[in-house]
């Protein structure tokens, strides 16, 4: 299984997906996150493996101008 | 996903340019890209003095960074709105800011609206009038007259904001779903010296937020994750995730719809009539432009404390 940790929240999905799959099944856009392996930014490309733990940052901020 | 320049792992696709890169060639076209707005749009004169307004967030701490990168000399200004409900966000942007200007020696300006007026946003907030009853709307309105003023007072001529593209595509599309002239005669990347008002620039408009938060991640800048607890549920935010939803589908869609706006504009074909470059009246107490004789927005609203 793969961890996806997006603020508090822990989401798991079966591994051997690519991320713009794992987007797609928990509802997310990609726009709206980036996703960070081990430390590193991944592309949505990149297939999650069993036991990834994936931090999936938000990017959206702020109210008015 | 393979470096477009490189050979090396891509950390990040951007779609809209079909350009994947990797750390380092984002980083170089990150730089690259920001300067080329800054010329495209004609932001920066030498000689002028510079204040950027940071709130401790990755446009605003991360614009900062790019711009001392650049050589540009700039100071920081932080206000302190006094929103601590259901956590601490003044205080840990606060934080984040201090360090930032510290670790790299920039000059870093306090302004602390309790301080100068008696109270705090969200106290302004619940003596609030119809029109002004939303939060970001008191304090977008508190925010603009303060960094006005203090722009002004202190000997600058350019303020600086992180504004980035997804900030201004979720305004146009408010704007454009009511048709609300006088805001869309505003909003452009650069907004000229109108005498009382100083020269307002958006060096980040042609970044997504996602390039704003990855140049942030990618460069260790240490900036506020928590968001504003008034910015849950807030239209912007709302807008923003239906445009993130089309552009899904639609790569570099919220590109164009934004830029293709201000190209239009600059070319003429889009005319507003409220596309005002003079100011109507001056605030009877601050001095500062309004659109209505005695009192401005703000005057009225700090007048009437409870
Ligand atoms: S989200 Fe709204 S209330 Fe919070 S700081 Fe931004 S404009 Fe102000
Ligand atoms: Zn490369
Ligand atoms: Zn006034």
């Amino acid at each position: 299984m793969v961890t996806l940790k997006l603020r508090e929240k822990d989401y798991t999905l079966p591994g051997g997906i690519p991320l713009s799959q794992a987007f797609k099944r928990l509802g997310l856009d990609m726009g709206s996150h980036l996703a960070v392996r081990e430390g590193e930014i991944i592309t949505e490309d990149r297939v999650l493996q069993d036991g990834d733990v994936i931090k999936l940052i938000p990017v959206i901020s702020g109210g008015s101008q | 996903m393979k470096c477009r320049k490189c050979t090396i792992s891509a950390v990040i696709n951007l779609r809209q340019h079909r350009l994947a890169l990797c750390r380092e060639h984002f980083n170089e076209w990150f730089l690259g890209h920001c300067a080329s707005t800054i010329r495209k749009y004609g932001m920066i004169s030498p000689g002028d003095r510079m204040l950027i307004a940071v709130s401790g967030g990755k446009d605003s701490l991360g614009l900062w960074d790019v711009l001392t990168r650049l050589g540009y000399q700039v100071e920081g200004l932080t206000i302190q709105l006094g929103i601590d409900e259901g956590g601490q966000y003044s205080a840990k942007s606060l934080e984040c800011t201090h360090k930032f200007a510290k670790d790299r020696g920039l000059i870093l300006h306090e302004l602390n609206i309790q301080q100068e007026y008696g109270e705090s946003v969200p106290q302004m907030l619940q003596h609030a009038r119809a029109g002004e009853d939303k939060p970001c709307s008191v304090c977008g309105l508190v925010k603009r007259h303060e960094l006005n003023r203090y722009t002004m007072a202190n000997g600058f001529n350019v303020l600086v904001t992180g504004h980035n593209l997804d900030d201004e595509a979720a305004v146009l599309f408010t704007n454009s779903l009511i048709w609300n002239t006088s805001q869309l005669g505003r909003q452009l990347p650069v907004m000229e010296d109108r005498g009382e008002f100083a020269k307002r620039i958006k060096p980040f408009v042609r970044f997504y937020e996602r390039e704003t938060t990855a140049y942030a991640l990618l460069n260790h800048i240490d900036y506020i994750e928590e968001e504003c607890p008034f910015s849950t549920g807030s239209r912007t935010n709302h807008y923003k995730t239906i445009l993130n939803g089309m552009e899904d589908e639609h790569p570099g869609l919220k590109y164009r719809y934004y830029l293709s706006f201000i190209e239009n504009k600059k070319a003429g074909l889009l005319n507003f009539a409220e596309d005002r470059q003079y100011v109507e009246y001056l605030c009877d107490q601050c001095g500062q432009p309004t659109n209505q004789p005695g009192l401005c927005a703000f005057c009225r609203l700090v007048g009437r404390k409870i």
